[in-house]
């Protein structure tokens, strides 16, 4: 015979669960206005022909996935693909291997190491465009700094913004130097968590600093640095403000990404038209979904 | 001993923050400096022109800015604290669900929200609007509050919880006169993250409030850079103004900072 549950607990737990319901609301109401109706809202602008008049009167016409075609065999679109795939995997390797190399130095701690780490989380903390300003002036052809430092190993003037050439290392250095620090964080957090008896083991076993390197840290940092790398892609993928900022994506469409290309068709120009806009930005989630998914897919097989 | 990590340690800080101390070298360069062939490594004869006039035009912006900071800070705290209590604690069903979808939320690009938020804010007459800008900006905070805040209240223990409602006391009185005060830190560290993001916001306030007269303080200096471009010293020293709240952030609360850097991992 099964004994049913004391009625006065189950109806304990119903109220708890409502309880539960009434504390989760606000959020749950939240995700659903400003992520899931704004999400909504670009899908539906991405299979219509929105005109900036049907824009406010609300009277597109219906496209079906003709702007995503459109996008797809325009002439814009494998350059934006491959400044992007540049500047993401460009960005996330630098970034990956100074914050790694930050990390091991800083792992043993010496006189000051913590003020001096602190002072690594700088770049991360300003305000972009006060990063990508300061850059700009930096890399300025005439005035920069950098180009007068090149000068005195006699090195040409170099015009890092304005030529089609070097605008997308210009805003990649830029975004190096941004990103650094998140890494630095993460993987020197990932350290953190080896034990320190195996490099005493390793240690006694003659290896020497690159040995304890190559086979403790970077196989047991392995998935943090798998992480860190996805955030870095995921995140990366996404800019805007500092390539906007620096050259708003030229010269020529030198620097011009799919995060950029999208910004500009939507609010970039006097003429905005947010149905390509909305397909190209739709396109970087499933990008970014690709490859949180592709993550996923690596961990379980290394599990 | 290992003083040379310590050298070496200095050195490559003075590298990595080289930008920094060259947009406060500009920002203190005469105008007719500016152009001086090589450029001037150090302000022996400083000017506070650029500060001047930073703060003769920019003040606005930057009240502007501290007032969505703000505002934007208290929705997040609103929103986030009691999800997270939630999550923690009271077990609900789908608390799974929502954790994916906070992971998910982070993902979506800004000028993919800004879009959306656009084709809403233009039927609801929001665009170029304070309130409008904040609610756009708390989107960058949210998911990251929910996430700290469940993770920080999931330790607490269940006896000091249990305690209080042996006393009668109901789950929203346990909710704020016990685990809010228990999580006073990890509240700091959300409202400075929250409060930072919506400082720095550039997105949004380019797309949602581009054509305000009311504009925080990072579209002041984009505009600024559009318009003038022979006075770097003016646009530094709204830069460096434009950073104090980062700068606070370090010297009096770094170890909120790590805090959240480690517990949250995610920056918009």
């Amino acid at each position: 015979m099964r004994a049913a549950p004391p009625r006065g607990r189950a109806r304990r737990g119903r109220a708890q669960r409502w309880t539960a319901v009434a504390f989760l609301a606000p959020l749950i109401v939240y995700l659903l206005l400003f992520y899931a109706y704004p999400l909504y809202r670009n899908i539906e602008l991405s299979v219509h022909d929105y005109t900036p008049r049907a824009f406010i009167q609300g009277n597109p016409e219906f496209t079906g996935l003709e702007n995503y075609l459109k996008i797809l065999s325009d002439d814009a679109f494998l350059s934006a693909l491959r400044n992007t795939a540049l500047f993401t995997l460009g960005s996330i390797a630098a970034q990956y291997a100074i914050g790694l190399a930050l990390a091991v130095f800083f792992h043993r701690s010496f006189r000051l190491s913590a003020a001096l780490r602190a002072m690594f989380l700088v770049p991360w903390l300003l305000p972009l465009i006060v990063s990508a300003s300061t850059w700009s002036w930096m890399l300025n052809s005439e005035n920069g700094i950098v180009n007068a430092a090149l000068r005195a190993f006699g090195i040409g003037q170099i015009n890092w913004l304005t030529s089609p050439d070097t605008s997308l290392l210009a805003v990649t250095i830029a975004n190096i130097w941004l990103g650094v620090p998140f890494n630095l964080v993460i993987l020197y957090a990932g350290l953190q968590n080896i034990p320190a008896d195996l490099y005493e083991a390793a240690g006694l076993d003659g290896a020497g600093a690159w040995q304890r390197f190559r086979h403790i840290t970077f196989p047991l940092l392995r998935p943090v640095s798998m992480i860190t790398l996805l955030l870095g892609l995921i995140y990366t993928l996404k800019v805007v403000d500092i390539i906007w900022i620096m050259t708003r994506g030229g010269p020529a469409d030198a620097s011009t990404t799919l995060a950029i290309w999208s910004y500009r068709e939507a609010f970039g120009t006097g003429q905005p038209d947010f149905s390509p806009a909305a397909a190209v930005g739709n396109l970087l989630i499933l990008i970014a979904f690709a490859a949180g998914l592709a993550h996923v897919r690596l961990q379980k097989e290394s599990a | 001993m290992r003083a040379w990590r310590t050298v070496v340690g200095v050195v490559l800080v003075g590298v990595m923050l080289f930008p920094v101390y060259w947009m406060f070298n500009v920002s203190l360069t005469k105008t007719s400096d500016m152009r001086a062939d090589p450029p001037h490594w150090f302000p022996w004869d400083p000017t506070f022109e650029g500060y001047a006039a930073a703060f003769g035009q920019q003040l606005p912006a930057l009240a502007t800015s501290l007032f969505i900071g703000l505002g934007t800070v208290a929705l997040t705290l609103a929103v986030s604290l009691p999800a997270g209590f939630a999550l923690a604690k009271l077990r609900p069903r789908g608390g799974r669900t929502i954790d994916f979808l906070l992971l998910v939320a982070q993902m979506i690009p800004g000028v993919v929200m800004a879009m959306g938020f656009y084709a809403i804010y233009i039927r609801l007459g929001l665009l170029n609007t304070v309130p409008g800008l904040i609610v756009a900006d708390s989107t960058l905070a949210v998911p990251f509050g929910v996430l700290l805040f469940r993770a920080f209240m999931a330790s607490i223990p269940a006896e000091v919880m249990a305690a209080a409602q042996i006393d009668g006391a109901s789950t929203w009185r346990t909710f704020v006169s016990i685990v809010l005060p228990l999580s006073r830190n990890s509240v700091i560290t959300v409202s400075l993250f929250a409060f930072l993001w919506a400082w720095s916001d550039f997105i949004f306030a380019s797309t949602l409030n581009r054509n305000s007269d009311v504009i925080p303080i990072t579209l002041g200096i984009f505009r600024y850079i559009g318009n003038n471009t022979t006075q770097w010293n003016s646009i530094m020293a709204t830069a460096v103004i434009a950073s104090l709240p980062a700068a606070f952030l370090l010297v009096l609360a770094q170890r909120y900072i790590a805090a959240g850097v480690t517990a949250g991992a995610v920056k918009d």
